[in-house]
């Protein structure tokens, strides 16, 4: 059985049609990349699944459960984390308590603890700036915030929405070797990016949006080396 | 001496001003609003007071915790009822909303308690400090205010900066998105900031009402105004902004009342409040908004 299941969703901003029935799943440790271009409904399906928008039709079941019917704020719970296009760190608050923030939905506190001292490895550079405001981090650091918050919940998925946009080419291989520690560490990806060409090169599988709908679909290595993925999405 | 005792009747004031400021800060922090009606949850929570002390004889204690209680949820219904519909409606929407709140109240209170004048009893009854050899003497109402300003500051800050909740707070007034993203209940988190507010307006009524002894329904308008004027004052969404926006004003009000014109002395308020929009448009401590691309 997939991990996460999304069985023909349409979503609508008023009239407008953003996503036209679309279906894809995840398998657990996967890493998926969903690729498209500007407007083709990338972030609008990340948005849906993690309960900030609601579908006007389709089923989204996670682990079996259509969490499509559920509050948003319950979704982190089930263990699904969703690092957002812009960043979206706290501005106003500290690294820390960004990262606190994070692990909102957590009881345990000692289990908290731990996973922020994971947060600090993969992050060093987090720990030495935890009592900055979010808000006067670089743009990398703030990414790297957004992540780590992401990963304080313990998920078993990430969504991660363009975590290499507007970011130096040397920052970018830093996000995407973190991405790839996350999956070896065993939770699976979801990954929306722009920088179609890393993304492919890291996933096991990819989907391939236009317009609200899924028009490509398969593994991630044949797609770089399919021609009319390299025309439209490589620049080659 | 006068200088000092209107010194401290401006403080006592601007006390009683700044815990009714705490609430509009913390709905309009949160729910980008403003809430109009929040100087009559004041009045509301003043008659409680009143009628529960004269009519059924309770002391001045479990007085003021019931209509803290009531207030409290007076808040959480309104919002519930008035504002939740209106999530994402327009502000002016919204705002002429929470005017209707505001005549609703006020037309309830003088359909329930009549429109005649009640005479407030003075809840606190502690006695008076007499200083300098009785040249300076601060009432106990006046210490109280000034006492119960002091810990609801210090409690809220506290509440804020350490609890989960007050960082759910801080976190969804800045982006309910990403708030909700890490499991933050939105709605329950804009009820809770209602509660709070609605409650201090019940504590801030009580203490008003013991310096100011009249009561009607339309008590609440002016401090609910000053108030917001404080709010505004000291930047609005800050906490400390609040504080410091509500002593000035009340200190203002008083030196302007007693050295320039007592008909004159809100017009004075209001006239500085427009001089400090002019200098610096968000306030004392209001936070410049800065974002990141
Ligand atoms: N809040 C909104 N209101 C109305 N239309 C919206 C809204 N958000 C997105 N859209 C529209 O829905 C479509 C899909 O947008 P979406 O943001 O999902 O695209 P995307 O694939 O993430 O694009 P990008 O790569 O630029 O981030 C676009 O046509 C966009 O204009
Ligand atoms: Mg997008």
């Amino acid at each position: 059985m997939a991990m996460l299941e999304i069985k023909d969703i349409e979503v609508y901003y008023g009239v407008i049609q953003a996503i036209k029935g679309i279906s894809f799943t995840v398998n657990e440790g996967e890493v998926i990349a969903l690729i498209g271009a500007n407007g083709a409904g990338k972030t609008t399906t990340l948005q849906t699944i993690t309960g900030m928008i609601a579908p006007a039709a389709g089923e989204i079941l996670f682990e079996g459960t259509d969490i499509a019917k559920i509050p948003g704020h319950k979704i982190v719970s089930m263990g699904m984390a969703h690092v957002p296009e812009g960043r979206r760190v706290f501005a106003e608050l500290s690294v820390y308590e960004n990262l606190k923030l994070g692990a909102y939905t957590r009881k345990d506190k000692n289990e908290v603890a731990e996973t922020l001292e994971r947060v600090y490895r993969s992050f060093p550079r987090l720990k030495e700036r935890k009592n900055q405001l979010a808000g006067t981090l670089s743009g990398g650091e703030q990414q790297m915030l957004a992540m780590g918050r992401a990963l304080m919940s313990k998920p078993k998925i990430v969504l991660m929405d363009e975590p290499s946009m507007g970011l130096s080419p040397i920052l970018v291989e830093e996000i995407f070797n973190i991405i790839r520690e996350i999956s070896a560490g065993g939770t699976t990806v979801l990954l929306v990016e722009q920088n179609a060409k890393k993304a492919l090169a890291i996933a096991d599988r990819a989907y391939v949006l236009e317009t609200g709908k899924i028009v490509l679909s398969g593994d991630a290595k044949e797609m770089l080396n399919n021609d009319s993925i390299k025309k439209a999405y490589l620049g080659e | 001496m006068n200088f000092l005792t209107y010194l401290i009747n401006g403080i006592s004031l601007g006390s009683v001003y700044a815990i009714i400021a705490l609430g509009y800060t913390m709905v309009y922090g949160i729910a980008k609003m403003l809430n109009f009606a929040h100087g009559d949850v004041i009045m509301i929570g003043c008659y409680v007071v009143f009628l529960a002390m004269s009519r059924s004889g309770l002391p001045a204690l479990p007085s003021v915790a019931l209509a803290v209680v009531a207030c409290t949820l007076l808040g959480i219904t309104v919002e519930k009822i008035a504002y939740k519909p209106l999530r994402r409606a327009t502000p002016l929407a919204v705002l002429i909303t929470a005017i209707g709140v505001s005549y609703f109240l006020q037309n309830m209170a003088l359909l329930l308690f009549g429109a005649d004048t009640k005479s407030f009893s003075p809840v606190v009854n502690v006695p008076a400090l007499k200083l300098a050899d009785g040249a300076l003497t601060i009432s106990g109402t006046t210490i109280v205010t000034v006492a119960a300003c002091i810990v609801i500051m210090i409690g809220l800050s506290l509440f804020v900066k350490r609890t989960k909740a007050g960082q759910a707070m801080l976190a969804v007034s800045e982006d309910k998105d990403a708030a909700q993203l890490m499991g933050v209940n939105v709605n329950a988190t804009i009820s809770l900031t209602f509660a709070i507010g609605s409650g201090l307006a019940a504590i801030a009524g009580v203490l008003f009402c013991s310096a100011y002894p009249t009561l009607t329904p339309y008590t609440g308008s002016m401090p609910g105004i000053k108030a917001f004027t404080a709010a505004v004052f000291g930047g609005i969404g800050s906490i400390p902004g609040a504080l410091i926006g509500g002593i000035l004003l009340g200190v203002i009000e008083i030196f302007g009342r007693a050295y320039i014109s007592s008909q004159l002395s809100d017009a004075i308020v209001f006239a500085v409040l427009i001089v400090v929009l002019l200098v610096k448009p968000t306030g004392l401590l209001g936070r410049q908004v800065h974002e990141k691309v």
